[in-house]
């Protein structure tokens, strides 16, 4: 999932100090499920923002509202929430950057008579697995060339700090990469893995370098899918 | 001039929380009249927005009383209540509230006299922050 956390509220309410109507919108998907920005986030920032308000005697509106996913138009795309956009002097989405650009661009186009203001209230940190409770560690750099098959199921080029196809560097030492000892060394953890299953040799060709053009080197990167496009 | 007498919120847990305030209405203890109780099945399950939204509709004091730790009726509810109030109270402080507006204590069930002392020693804390700015 797309893991967020929230903006210190300092920061938050420097946005939107000088709006009257305020629009918190959260995301039921990624960010609710990281307890960042769903329901309950929102509830916690409207409230806060309108108890600073208030006790600077400012009479400001703060209303509050959800979209299963920012991220697509069909979520978007609700009467009630458009008239709550449209009331609204500003809107702070607590979806990840995704959420926030789409939420940003949607309502633009179906309002078109009012420029609509949406600002971030989170900070979109990475894409990483649930591993306890409370605790998300990052999984995926979305490199767009996935080597998985590789490794043992360990991604190198997330896990690794220098994103090595060819580890261990010298840096490793009793598991543990020398940038932090907290953080385990993924070369370390993809022999262990292969020696488990009795494919160390897989190791034993030399990988070329990776080709970064499917990463985010090119830009924006875009999917077409026109098999299910009418 | 009539003496500020503060509103409290009090979430308290059924098991322990609300037993011990019955104890002590049946025993005669005397505690500040300016309480709410709002009966909870376990403290665990009151939210972060439900103890802000008390300060936001006016509460001078908000207090959540649950099970001593250890004897929960749910096991860690009292502990998730624990974290939850901290959380709260550093929301809260960042919105320019005092952060000792909300509180997490525990009594046993058979102890009115802990609730008692619980309700009174939030009052006096209260009571010296003054009304909650948002009423004024």
């Amino acid at each position: 999932m797309i893991v967020g956390e929230r903006k210190p509220f300092s920061e938050i309410l420097s946005m939107v100090e000088d709006y009257s109507k305020i629009l918190v919108i959260g995301c039921g998907s990624c960010v609710t499920v990281c307890m960042a920005g769903g329901e309950e986030e929102v509830k916690i920032l409207a409230s806060q923002l309108r108890l600073a308000f208030r006790k600077n005697k400012r009479d400001v509106k703060v209303e509050e509202a959800m979209a299963l996913r920012q991220c697509d138009d069909e979520y978007l795309n609700d009467p009630l929430l458009l008239d709550k956009v449209k009331a609204a002097d500003i809107v702070i989405s607590m979806a990840c950057g995704v959420g926030v650009q789409h939420a940003t661009s949607f309502f633009n186009r179906r309002i078109p008579d009012k420029p609509i203001r949406v600002v971030p209230g989170l900070n979109t940190t990475f894409m990483g697995a649930n591993l306890d409770v409370g605790i998300w560690e990052e999984r995926c750099v979305g490199c767009g060339d996935c080597v998985l098959e590789k490794t043992g199921g360990i991604c190198p080029v997330t896990r690794c700090a220098k994103s090595l196809l060819n580890g261990p560097c010298g840096g490793s030492s009793n598991g543990k990469c020398e940038i932090n000892k907290e953080i385990d060394c993924a070369w370390h953890l993809i022999i262990e893995r292969l020696e488990a299953l009795g494919e160390l040799d897989r190791l034993k060709p030399i990988e070329p370098y990776k080709d970064w053009r499917p990463s985010h080197n090119g830009g924006p990167r875009k999917t077409v899918r026109e098999d299910i496009r009418i | 001039m009539k003496e500020f007498e503060p509103k409290i919120i009090a979430f308290c847990c059924h098991y322990c929380a609300l037993a011990a305030a019955d104890t002590a209405g049946r025993t005669g203890l005397q505690f500040p009249p300016s309480l709410r109780v709002i009966r909870v099945l376990c403290t665990g399950k009151v939210e972060v927005p439900h103890l802000l939204k008390a300060i936001e509709a006016g509460a001078d004091g908000v207090v959540v009383i649950g099970c001593k730790f250890g004897e929960c009726y749910f096991k860690q509810g009292n502990y998730r209540a624990r974290k939850k109030v901290e959380r709260a109270k550093s929301l809260l402080e960042e919105t320019g509230m005092e952060q000792s507006r909300l509180r997490y204590d525990s009594v046993a069930g058979p102890s009115g006299k802990d609730f008692a002392a619980v309700i009174s020693t939030m009052t006096e804390e209260v009571k010296a922050l003054g009304p909650n700015p948002l009423r004024s």
